[in-house]
């Protein structure tokens, strides 16, 4: 699952259209096995985007009958910044009931999970998956999955900004040089405690810079992360142990900002 | 009650929004002396009230603000990355797990189990939204009263001195500090999830069967 995920993530990665994110998201919903996965944004100048796996009918009616001003999902999402189970929704309305009753007929799920992201300028995003199944087993498959799941939401989103007309470059990728320095010693292969030890902080704060880290290089765990700012240059490893001038890779201020 | 309100939910609570900025006037600019903005009705709001963020708030049984805290996720635009980015490097930590808090305030006479009960009210927000940590913003002098309250930050640099003095720290969720902060703040664990739940839907569990 793991090397599957870290290969769906390199791929959207490279993505450079609307096909390629519907392609990836297809691909997504078959490491997940679960009946639709569907991300759509409205861009800070307030153009809607989609792509997801739902039927083209279920697509077209939801836009023709203008659902994104009754859907529970929508209403209940937009202007958050948490997590939400399709559960915990207000579907006691009338109108959130035929609704309801007609998404399902579409075969959209019983269940789902949304995750609401705050993009710059007012960009706003929702990345969903849904599916049919029981309370208990959908309970356990976003929790077992929650983590990576909001993780491949913001890389989404971050593809989706890149699509936008005007766009201002992000910064997100840019590490801090101490999230270097946690990537380039955990890289040579220190432990948490003498990373933490050696940048004279706790392991609890080493933690935020790897938290950080990781998600700025879009990664799923540590080790992944590592190798992607590697891969990516922003951390060079290879020389072991100091060098004349008592420095190391990553060390030195200057370097890094050479 | 303790109540988790978005920046659009306020609305439906004006007596304790208005009570709410008032006391941040009180607190920020009267007691601690910060250069904030402070409109013609007495509330101080600040840019970052625009973006929705989330309040925790103690409301008193009369429907006033006893105290509150803001946050933000450190994913979209944070206080903490654009004015205190020379505190320290910790400015620009960016992750759907660590959110920023920040307008820690408490009413005047507020009782000393308020502070508690925010605390408990973050230490709510990191476990129902497995956040791993949170970025403060505050009055240096509040150090003393989070140790005092069981819920230390990692103090990770601090501006000014004396009175002037604002520090950044590092909130980290572990769940040993739960029972303490839940003693100071004199409530149960069932009623603190319940007021969760009244804020998050777990009350109300539609049935989804198809």
């Amino acid at each position: 699952m793991a090397q599957r995920l870290e290969r769906f993530l390199e791929e959207l990665e490279q993505a450079t259209s609307l096909e390629d994110l519907q392609a990836q998201i297809a691909a997504l919903r078959e490491i997940y096995k679960v009946d639709h996965i569907v991300y759509h944004w409205v861009s800070s100048d307030g153009e809607q985007y989609g792509c997801g796996t739902y039927s083209r009918e279920w697509a077209q009616i939801y836009v023709e009958r203008d659902y994104l001003r009754i859907d529970p999902v929508v209403l209940g999402c937009f202007q958050r910044f948490h997590p939400v189970d399709w559960k915990r929704l207000d579907w006691s309305s009338k109108a959130a009931r035929s609704f309801q009753k007609e998404a399902l007929a579409h075969g959209v799920g019983n269940q789902g999970y949304s995750i609401p992201i705050r993009g710059p300028n007012g960009q706003f995003a929702l990345f969903t998956l849904s599916h049919s199944c029981q309370d208990a087993e959908w309970d356990a498959f976003t929790d077992r999955n929650r983590r990576d799941l909001i993780l491949i939401a913001h890389v989404f989103n971050q593809k989706g900004l890149e699509f936008e007309k005007r766009r201002i470059p992000e910064a997100a990728k840019n590490l801090s040089p101490r999230e270097i320095d946690a990537m380039t010693f955990l890289a040579m292969g220190y432990s948490r405690a003498q990373v933490a030890n050696t940048l004279s902080i706790s392991e609890h704060t080493l933690r935020a810079y790897i938290e950080s880290a990781r998600f700025k290089l879009g990664a799923l765990n540590t080790t992944h992360a590592v190798a992607r700012a590697m891969a990516q240059g922003l951390i060079v490893v290879g020389i072991t142990g100091p060098d004349a001038n008592g420095g190391w890779p990553g060390k030195l201020a200057d370097r890094r900002a050479s | 009650m303790l109540r988790y309100l978005f920046g659009d939910d306020l609305h439906d609570h004006p007596k304790l929004r208005d009570s709410m900025f008032r006391d941040r006037a009180t607190q920020f600019r009267d007691r601690l002396g910060w250069d904030v903005t402070v409109d013609e009705d007495g509330f101080e709001r600040d840019q970052y009230d625009d973006l929705e963020p989330l309040y925790v708030i103690w409301e008193r049984a009369d429907g006033s603000h006893g105290g509150s805290a803001r946050f933000l996720p450190t994913t979209g635009r944070t206080m903490t990355e654009e004015h205190f980015a020379d505190i320290a490097d910790i400015s620009t930590l960016k992750s759907p797990f660590i959110w920023e808090c920040t307008r820690f305030c408490l009413a005047p006479q507020a009782e000393p189990r308020v502070a508690g009960l925010l605390m408990l009210g973050g230490g709510e927000l990191m476990r129902g939204f497995h956040l791993d940590h949170f970025l403060g913003v505050f009055d240096a002098r509040m150090i003393r009263i989070y140790r005092m309250i069981g819920s230390s930050p990692e103090v990770l640099g601090t501006s000014g001195a004396g009175r002037d003095a604002i520090s950044v720290g590092l909130w980290t969720y572990t769940d040993a500090d739960r029972e303490l902060v839940l003693d100071r703040a004199g409530v149960s664990s069932a009623l603190s999830e319940h007021w969760f739940g009244e804020a998050f839907g777990e009350r109300a569990l539609m049935p989804m069967s198809a």
